[in-house]
C-alpha cells in the first residue's frame, strides 16, 4: 500500500511539475479549454510530449499564446488554426482526417483485416490436413523401433 | 516458389525500414512553402527608433535567418553565412530571436556580421508567426514575398551549393522572364 502511494505521487508530482506558470481564468470553461487545448498540442522541440508535458522554451511560449488567445475568447477551432498554420497539422497530437493522413488512420484496420484473412486462411488449411492412416509396413517399423528400445 | 514468400516479406520490410531510417521525424515540413511570408514589424538592433518590416525586401530574393547568441548551433552556422555574402550578391535579414540586445552587438561584433539587417523579436512571438521551433533556422523569400524553402538546423556549406544557391539562381531568373 505504501508502495502504491509512492508511485502515485510521483506519478501527480510530475504533472505538477510540468505545469509551471499559473494563468487566471475568470470563466471555468475557459480553463477546461486552456487545458484541452495545451493536452492536444504538441511541443515541437521534444516532439513526444504536448504543451502540458514539456518545459522546453518553446512549449511555454506556445502555452502562454493559448493562453491569451482562450482567455480573447477565441474558440477550439481558432487555436487549431492558428496554430496549424503556422506548425502543420503535425502540432496537433490528433491529425485530421485527410488524404495524406489516410494510411495513419486506416492503416491499423487495414492490418487487422490481412491479419484475421491470413488467420482464417491458415486455420482451413490445417481442417483439411488429414491424418493418413499408417499401413502395414509403417505398423511395423514402428513395433520394431519400440521392441528394441526396450 | 511457395518457399520465397517469406524471403519476398523479409526484402519488403527491409525496404521500409531502410526508407524510415531515413527520414528525419525532427524536420516538420513548414506550411508556410509556397505561401506568402508573414509580415512584421520589430525594431532594429542597432537602430532602436527604426523598424524592420519584409515588405522593404519586395523585388529581391532574400533569406531570413532567425539566430540568438544563445544558440550553439547558431555558431556553427555563421562561418557559413559570412562566406555566403561575400562570395554572392544576397541579402541576409537576422531576425535575432529571444535574445538580448547586448549579448547580440556583441556577437556579431566577434563573429562578423552577414546580415543586411538585424530585427529584434525579443518575446519570440515572430518566431511563433513563422513557425519557428528550432533555432537557426533559414528561409528563402522570393520577390513577391512567397517563401520558398526552410532550412531547419545550421546551414551547411553543403545545403548553400546544392540547395540554396541553385535555388536563389532559378529564382532570380524566373523573375527575369
Amino acid at each position: 500500500m505504501k508502495k502504491l502511494m509512492w508511485i502515485l505521487l510521483i506519478l501527480f508530482s510530475f504533472q505538477v511539475l510540468a505545469a509551471i506558470e499559473i494563468y487566471q481564468f475568470d470563466q471555468p470553461e475557459q480553463e477546461k479549454l486552456y487545458n484541452q487545448m495545451i493536452d492536444e498540442l504538441r511541443c515541437l522541440v521534444c516532439q513526444n510530449q504536448n504543451l502540458s508535458a514539456s518545459n522546453a522554451a518553446l512549449a511555454r511560449d506556445l502555452r502562454k499564446q493559448t493562453y491569451q488567445m482562450v482567455i480573447d475568447g477565441q474558440s477550439h477551432a481558432q487555436i487549431v488554426d492558428y496554430m496549424t498554420q503556422r506548425y502543420g497539422d503535425f502540432v496537433l497530437y490528433r491529425p485530421p482526417v485527410k488524404p495524406s493522413t489516410a494510411l495513419l488512420w486506416f492503416g491499423p484496420i487495414i492490418l487487422l483485416f490481412v491479419g484475421v484473412m491470413v488467420l482464417i486462411a491458415t486455420l482451413r488449411k490445417r481442417d483439411k490436413l488429414v491424418d493418413e492412416p499408417l499401413n502395414d509396413d509403417q505398423h511395423q517399423q514402428i513395433k520394431k523401433l519400440l521392441d528394441d528400445g526396450e | 516458389m511457395k518457399n520465397s514468400l517469406p524471403l519476398v516479406i523479409f526484402i519488403l520490410l527491409v525496404i521500409l525500414l531502410a526508407v524510415g531510417l531515413q527520414l528525419d521525424p525532427r524536420e516538420v515540413p513548414s506550411p508556410y512553402i509556397g505561401k506568402a511570408a508573414p509580415s512584421f514589424d520589430l525594431p532594429r538592433l542597432h537602430e532602436n527608433s527604426s523598424t524592420i518590416s519584409p515588405k522593404e525586401m519586395k523585388g529581391k530574393v532574400w533569406l531570413l535567418n532567425v539566430w540568438a547568441s544563445w544558440c550553439g548551433a547558431c555558431r556553427a552556422e555563421h562561418h557559413v553565412l559570412n562566406r555566403l555574402v561575400k562570395n554572392y550578391e544576397i541579402d541576409i535579414v537576422g531576425l535575432n530571436y529571444k535574445d538580448r540586445a547586448n549579448d547580440a552587438k556583441q556577437w556579431l561584433k566577434d563573429l562578423g556580421n552577414p546580415y543586411l539587417m538585424v530585427a529584434v523579436d525579443r518575446e519570440g512571438l515572430t518566431g511563433i508567426d513563422w513557425g519557428v521551433y528550432g533555432v537557426p533556422e533559414t528561409f528563402v523569400i522570393d520577390q513577391q514575398g512567397i517563401i520558398r524553402y526552410k532550412n531547419i538546423g545550421p546551414v551547411s556549406q553543403h545545403d548553400i551549393d546544392d540547395i540554396i544557391m541553385p535555388l536563389i539562381a532559378q529564382l532570380q531568373q524566373d523573375n527575369s522572364l
